[in-house]
């Protein structure tokens, strides 16, 4: 079995978002960029299933050279190779698309995602891969287990859960619970070094969406404290002041 | 040119956050002088059908037939790409929920058209540019997108925006599309509700537990304060992590990101991961015996206090307050 696992590099969980340029950039300065954290949960599933020689792995990201940390880190977890597509991560269209040109040329029994990308939180990517490799998609899962050509998925729902099974290949995005994410040890660290990584060039292609400014969430007036003696207070504040209850 | 909204059932009855999308894609169709097509796909009566003439629909297209009762995202995105050409519809409006989300994408692609997920308020239209304001970096910002296709998706997240009623008369038409057997490939074998309580992403209360909360064994006073309150109940991620409360509880950057009018944190600290997916809410109250946790930076309320001692009187106080009212 071939699993595809697509990866991307996102400022790291801890980071303050914060933006230059009269809020037209992302102020990178000073950020650590990171695998991001459900793509680490694709991975990780990726290679629970594939254990015992039953398959390969590779890992896909469309970025520039700055993303090859973040590339090294999901190789020295257990990735078998992985592949780059020189280009910045236009928009999720763009991402996508790009992906699906290797895939119609390099074919994959299963392709992973993450259920989001922690920056711009699409959930797009798998979707649009799907849609172009005219495969089944399913955006958001809790499970995955599979059975010679068949899949069993949990797909999350408001309140629950649908239990699907799909033929391979299909495209998913991972959310938590799928699998515990996997550190990587010595010698994963050391062979990431010299498993192989192919950078490819992108494939022209329009896109139609442009992130053209940020704002940041208002802050909070200070908070109003209730003693812990007058819990009532608080109840009628919800009511009168906040009008929440 | 037109809008077209996708009305996703449960079960039979729209949600209110369909009622928001709808009340959402009659907006952006006034901003056009045009009209409203609503589709729904599944088993749903002309009653509440008609409710999305209500919240501002001109037309209704009402989808039918076995095969289409339970969600299927390439057979459904399949259909609404087909109603959305034959209505000369320019804009797809969606809930940004866990089906709208598989939906957008593959909608996208179909129509050759931008998309903008988590939208939180209405485009604006000026200068010939179409821009709309998401959500970004798990809630820790918004982003500002400007669509350049003729055609756009956009997934409107829940709570976001007001309903309004407009009362409008609609007729409802019985509709079809022709699906691919490719189209049918995912097969749902089961659906396993969690539990009959409200949901998270429905919710407009949640009251939420972290590691404060000692073990699962204490959840029985949240669930209670839940109960009282009408709300749903969340959990930070070591709490869900631990295996005290399940996986689709855990609220925050790596969970879900809600937007409640009211959520209340118990016993969790406020990292910057956790706010991430909470900032967004409209009330925030915060109960913790440690006056320093970061929490209270970004809290409305909040009541410094042990928690077993507080939350009880808590209870007790909206009960009190329901009686009366
Ligand atoms: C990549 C990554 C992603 C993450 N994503 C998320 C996420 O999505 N969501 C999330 O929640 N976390 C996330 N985290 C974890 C996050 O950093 C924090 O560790 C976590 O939110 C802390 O949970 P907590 O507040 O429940 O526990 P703690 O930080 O341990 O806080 C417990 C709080 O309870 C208070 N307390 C103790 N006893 C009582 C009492 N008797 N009464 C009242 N208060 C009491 C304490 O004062 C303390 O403030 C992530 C971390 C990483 C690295
Ligand atoms: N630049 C990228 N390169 C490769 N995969 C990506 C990239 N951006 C996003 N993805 C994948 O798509 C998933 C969803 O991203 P998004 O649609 O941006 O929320 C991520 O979890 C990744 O698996």
């Amino acid at each position: 079995m071939k699993i595809l696992v697509c990866i991307s590099n996102v400022p790291d969980t801890t980071t303050k978002i914060t933006f230059t340029d009269n809020n037209t950039q992302f102020n990178t300065n000073g950020v650590q960029f990171i695998l991001n954290p459900y793509d680490e949960i694709a991975l990780a599933r990726a290679i629970e299933l594939t254990e015992g020689g039953k398959g390969t792995i590779t890992v896909i990201n469309v970025g520039e050279n700055n993303t090859e940390a973040t590339i090294r880190k999901a190789l020295a977890i257990g990735a078998d190779d992985a592949v780059r597509i020189n280009a910045k991560p236009h928009d999720a269209w763009f991402v996508a698309y790009q992906i699906a040109q290797y895939i119609k040329a390099n074919p994959f029994d299963l392709i992973l995602t993450g259920r989001e990308s922690i920056d711009y939180n699409g959930s797009k990517v798998a979707g649009i891969l799907g849609e172009l490799l005219d495969l089944p998609s399913i955006s958001i899962i809790k499970n995955i287990a599979i059975d010679g050509n068949t899949a069993t998925v949990e797909r999350e729902i408001e309140g629950g859960k649908e239990i699907l099974t799909i033929p391979l290949p299909f495209v998913a995005g991972t959310a938590e619970g799928v699998a515990e994410p996997k550190i990587p040890n010595m010698r994963g660290i050391m062979s990431a070094r010299t498993k192989p990584l192919t950078v490819i060039e992108p494939v022209e292609v329009k896109t139609f969406s442009e992130v053209i400014g940020y704002e940041t969430p208002a802050p909070r007036g200070q908070v109003k404290l209730v003693p812990a003696d007058k819990v009532a207070e608080l109840v009628e504040l919800l009511h009168t002041e906040a009008k929440i209850i | 040119m037109s809008v077209l909204i996708y009305a996703e059932n449960a079960d039979g009855k729209f949600k209110k956050s369909i009622f928001e999308a709808v009340s959402y894609a009659r907006a952006i169709a006034d901003q056009n002088n045009t009209h409203l097509t609503a589709v729904s796909i599944g088993d749903v009566k002309a009653d509440e059908l008609n409710l999305l003439a209500k919240y501002g629909a001109d037309k209704i297209l009402n989808v039918s037939n076995a095969q289409l009762k339970n969600f299927v995202n390439q057979a459904y995105a399949s259909i609404i790409a087909g109603a959305a050409k034959k209505e000369g519809a320019d804009t797809v409006v969606l809930s940004n929920s866990f089906s709208g989300r598989g939906l957008a994408p593959r909608l996208g692609v179909k129509l050759e058209a931008g998309i903008v997920d988590g939208a939180i308020a209405l485009p604006e239209q000026t200068n010939g540019k179409f821009t709309v304001k998401k959500t970004a970096f798990s809630g820790k910002a918004f982003a500002i997108v400007e669509l350049t296709s003729a055609n756009k998706v956009i997934a409107l997240v829940p709570n976001s925006y007001k309903i309004v009623e407009e009362n409008k008369p609609a007729q409802t038409e019985d509709f079809n599309v022709e699906t691919k057997a490719s189209d049918f490939k995912a097969m749902l074998k089961e659906i396993v509700r969690s539990t009959d309580k409200i949901s998270l992403t429905d919710a407009e209360i949640i009251v939420s537990g972290g590691r404060g909360l000692k073990g699962p064994e204490n959840w029985g006073m949240i669930e209670e304060l839940a109960e009282v309150l009408g709300a749903a109940t969340a959990c930070s991620k070591p709490v869900s992590d631990a295996g005290w409360r399940p996986h689709s509880e855990h609220v925050g950057q790596t969970g879900i990101a809600v937007s409640p009018n009211l959520y209340i944190a118990i016993g969790i600290s406020g990292a910057i991961q956790h706010l991430a997916g909470v900032s967004s809410s409209k009330v925030i109250v915060v109960i913790n015996k440690d006056a320093e946790a970061p929490f209270f930076k970004v809290a409305d309320y909040g009541i410094v206090g042990d928690a077993f001692e507080v939350v009880p009187k808590l209870i007790a106080a909206v009960k009190e307050y329901k009686a009366s009212a």
